[in-house]
């Protein structure tokens, strides 16, 4: 479509201005995916070329290497032993010999692997089942111990990740002799291990400081999110908890569950609960962002004294660990709480909610989330107030007075200078507290939890009983928790489906931000 | 642009003075207003906790007695001690690690250039989305298994808190993009290794940041109810002080625990709400400096 430049822009009215961007958002769109799957087909064909190239490498190596490289293809760093590189010889050595011994040794790798039954429709993880046998020394029954599913499937998800480790490091040390092989070729000497160590603290430096933090990432997210994502095929839930009950594989039927729209299907609570964390991260975000901001402006006023003592007042309440203030506030609106007995001291509860009896705030869907939405002010605020207050100060002042020259008034100046650069600047903020919002466990469970409301339409969905504030990321909470009730493979498929919406929301948001797509507009 | 506004010119003709003044005490009450309502639940707190005639909720906020008796309370009959030293605990060794892994996960990202950056930070934007909690279930049995919960449970959340957190390295990289590379540069000129660029010129103007994680760091135990709850499980010796205090308000305990809970939740704020205050200013400084450039 024929962009307009900026001059034919301004001359549209107010409608054709609309008009003119809505069909650019319409017309983005296509182009998006058509960018996407571009970036897609892109990835996979450098993919491609890369192992191509790896193989051919790797052939030449093979062909050109003398004997010691071309016996490092069976005995890891024998090609380094043979250049000099003594250190990275024996490193490579110690995994191999490592990775050997931990795959024959009883209980070991190979056990582990041959006790997966990785994805058989039906087929336990795990093979032998424990059980209650007869003890003729203490004459009664003994629990004898099986295998546990949960161990198994964790050792054999270690196992591949340890072999997939294995060929990589194979391939590394490969690459390496390459790399000796030229570099003697041209008659200059290679890297010593001393070399090695001294580079870590230099060329390297980025290895040695990512070493421990990435290895803690690997470890507790990287790892427990594949296994999260293993167990939405299996029958993982409290009755089949691997250990009494092994559990086994069942592929996607689980994810047939999403289709139940009747009573306490899990579509049907998937979908009234999507809606409403929706709506929560929309209002919580977006009116935290605009009374913050005013707030922000208000304290920030010319002539307004006293500043520091504003805002100390407001940063009080992030100092206040949050349970503390959450939780007192929520018993403030109780039936019995300070505010709950003022408004029906005063009358001001509806006579609907007094003749059945629920007159604390709590106890009625809408009013509860409308409290929810307003406490939530309460708690984000001060944030957003001091962030907008830094902004604030970053607006060049020139601009506000050449547009006082030419007759703006305060919200004129508010909505087409204040407002845009605030825009701009805390946009990638927005979309964080956005997500943030969607998972935000803390001021939904810890304001409703005691006062719980369940939800009659859908009753219990995914083995817990569902509230009517709770938001995707309560109800998984609930249901993983350990009780006789917890589900753990739908709340892996449930958290899978919560990847999908974040990721898609972060996308299209991403797209359409202003930050991203002119990005030099206010420098 | 448009041409002059006819507000513009009633407003002037009302006097630029007068007007202001007129808006400045509008804005006066409103913040007056503003203030009493964000302090109300505080001086509500330490009122209700010094409430002595009724242990449940009164639905009035000024005490007909006062007292310490809650707070002796607090300390003789339940765990709440013990809670606190946990949690205290906990905060301090959360603070030192968690600084050193998101301090150098951020510096790495920010000043240094190497092959898959890009990638790695795209990784853990993906990472971010899964609902992170949901690895529990897998850690909670790990950790059931090497005894790292229930009474141990406090050593594995420091653990929890801290293995991770190198992928909330977003705040402080901020702070390092904005440290000029030619620093850098001209130490790497004369000499100096990447280290000694880290060591000797970077983290002497990194102080702000450093405290900011510290302090971030030392925040983070005491508000977390959802993750030590996984690990805890309901044992009273394990317990920081959100799990512990959070029973205390459910249906069957409210009656008698209320201004005990009011009374515990004044000792919890004021060494948090102390250290806080004392470093507002990196505090302010994080937020506005780094969370924005993100």
């Amino acid at each position: 479509m024929k962009r307009l430049n900026d001059l034919d822009y301004l001359k549209l009215n107010k409608f054709g201005k609309l008009l003119y961007k809505l069909k650019l958002f319409l017309f983005a769109i296509p182009v998006f995916f058509k960018n996407l799957g571009l970036k897609i087909f892109g990835a996979i064909k450098g993919f491609g070329l890369g192992i191509k190239n790896s193989v051919s490498d790797i052939a030449y190596t093979f062909v050109k290497g003398n004997w010691a490289v071309k016996l490092s293809f069976l005995i890891f760093g024998f090609g380094n032993f043979y250049y000099g590189q003594i250190l990275r010889g024996i490193l490579f050595l110690l995994f191999e010999v490592v990775f050997i011994g931990y795959m024959i040794v009883p209980s070991g790798g190979a056990y582990w692997l041959s006790k997966v039954n990785w994805f058989q429709n039906g087929a336990t993880v795990g093979t032998v089942q424990g059980e209650f046998k007869y003890n003729e020394l203490y004459d009664t029954d003994i629990w004898v111990a099986g295998d546990d599913s949960v161990k198994v499937l964790l050792y054999g998800l270690l196992t591949v990740i340890f072999i997939i480790a294995f060929v990589y490091t194979w391939r590394m040390q490969i690459k390496q002799c390459r790399i000796c092989m030229d570099i003697t070729a041209k008659g200059k000497k290679v890297k010593s291990g001393k070399d090695d160590l001294r580079s870590l603290v230099d060329d390297q430096f980025h290895k040695t400081m990512l070493s421990l933090p990435l290895a803690g990432i690997l470890i507790f997210t990287v790892l427990p999110i594949i296994y999260m994502v293993l167990i939405a095929f299996t029958s993982y839930d409290a009755a089949h908890d691997g250990y009494s009950n092994l559990f086994s594989w069942v592929g996607l039927e689980h994810f047939n569950e999403l289709l139940d729209f009747g009573k306490g299907g899990i579509g049907l609570a998937f979908g009234e609960i999507l809606a409403w964390t929706l709506m929560w991260a929309f209002f919580a975000t977006f009116t935290n962002y605009f009374l913050g901001m005013f707030v922000a402006i208000l304290i920030n006023k010319k002539g307004i004294r006293l500043k520091k003592l504003w805002r100390t007042v407001l940063v009080m309440t992030i100092a206040i660990p949050q349970f503390v203030s959450l939780l007192y506030v929520a018993k403030l609106f109780d039936s019995s709480g300070i505010i709950g007995k003022l408004l029906l001291d005063w009358n001001l509860i509806p006579d609907s909610m007094l003749a059945a009896k629920q007159f604390s705030l709590w106890q009625n869907p809408i009013s509860s989330k409308i409290l929810l939405i307003v406490l939530n002010i309460w708690v984000g605020i001060p944030h957003i107030m001091l962030m907008a207050t830094g902004i604030l100060m970053n607006i060049p002042q020139d601009l506000y007075e050449s547009s006082r020259i030419d007759g703006a008034t305060g919200w004129k100046q508010y909505s087409k200078i204040t407002l845009p650069y605030m825009m701009f600047v805390m946009g990638p903020y927005l979309l964080t507290s956005f997500v943030n919002n969607l998972n935000n466990f803390n001021v939904i469970y810890l304001l409703t939890q005691n006062n719980q409301l369940i939800n009659t339409d859908i009753g219990t969905a995914g083995g817990v009983s569902v509230c009517e504030t709770d938001l995707l990321i309560t109800w998984l909470y609930k249901m993983t928790l350990n009780s006789a009730e917890s589900k753990y493979y739908m709340a892996s498929i449930i958290g899978i489906l919560v990847f999908v919406v974040v990721a898609v929301l972060s996308l299209i948001v991403y797209n359409v931000m202003p930050s991203t797509r002119n990005e030099e507009d206010y420098k | 642009m448009k041409k002059t506004d006819n507000k513009a010119i009633k407003k002037t003709g009302l006097g630029a003075k007068a007007s202001r003044r007129i808006d400045n005490t509008v804005v006066y009450i409103v913040l007056i207003l503003i203030s009493l309502i964000w302090l109300f639940p505080l001086f509500g707190l330490i009122l209700e906790s010094f409430k002595v005639e009724y242990q449940g909720q009164t639905g009035y906020l000024w005490p007909q007695q006062f007292g310490f008796d809650n707070y002796i309370r607090l300390f003789k009959e339940t765990d709440f001690f013990k809670w606190f030293i946990n949690t205290g605990i906990m905060g301090v060794c959360t603070a030192v690690l968690q600084t050193i892994f998101v301090l150098s996960m951020s510096y790495v990202l920010s000043r240094l250039r190497f092959k898959g950056r890009k990638g790695l930070m795209n990784a853990m934007l993906v990472l971010g989305m899964f609902p992170g909690f949901l690895t529990m279930i897998l850690i909670y049995k790990v950790f059931s298994d090497l005894g790292l919960v229930l009474e141990m449970a406090p050593v594995g959340l420091i653990i929890v808190y801290c293995a991770s957190s190198g992928m909330g390295y977003y705040v402080s990289k901020g702070f390092f993009d904005t440290i000029p590379k030619s620093l850098d540069e001209a130490a790497r000129v004369d000499g100096a290794t990447r280290f000694q660029v880290f060591y000797k010129v970077i983290m002497p103007l990194a102080k702000p940041i450093v405290i900011y994680t510290i302090l971030m760091g030392f925040m983070a135990p005491w508000g977390d109810f959802m993750l030590a709850s996984y690990l805890i499980h309901q044992n009273s010796a394990g317990m920081n002080v959100a799990v512990g205090m959070f029973e205390w308000l459910s249906k069957t305990m409210v009656n008698s625990h209320y201004t005990m809970f009011c009374a515990a939740g004044v000792v919890v704020a004021i060494p948090v709400t102390t250290v806080f205050l004392c470093l507002q200013k990196y505090y302010v400084e994080g937020v506005t400096g780094g969370a924005v450039k993100g």
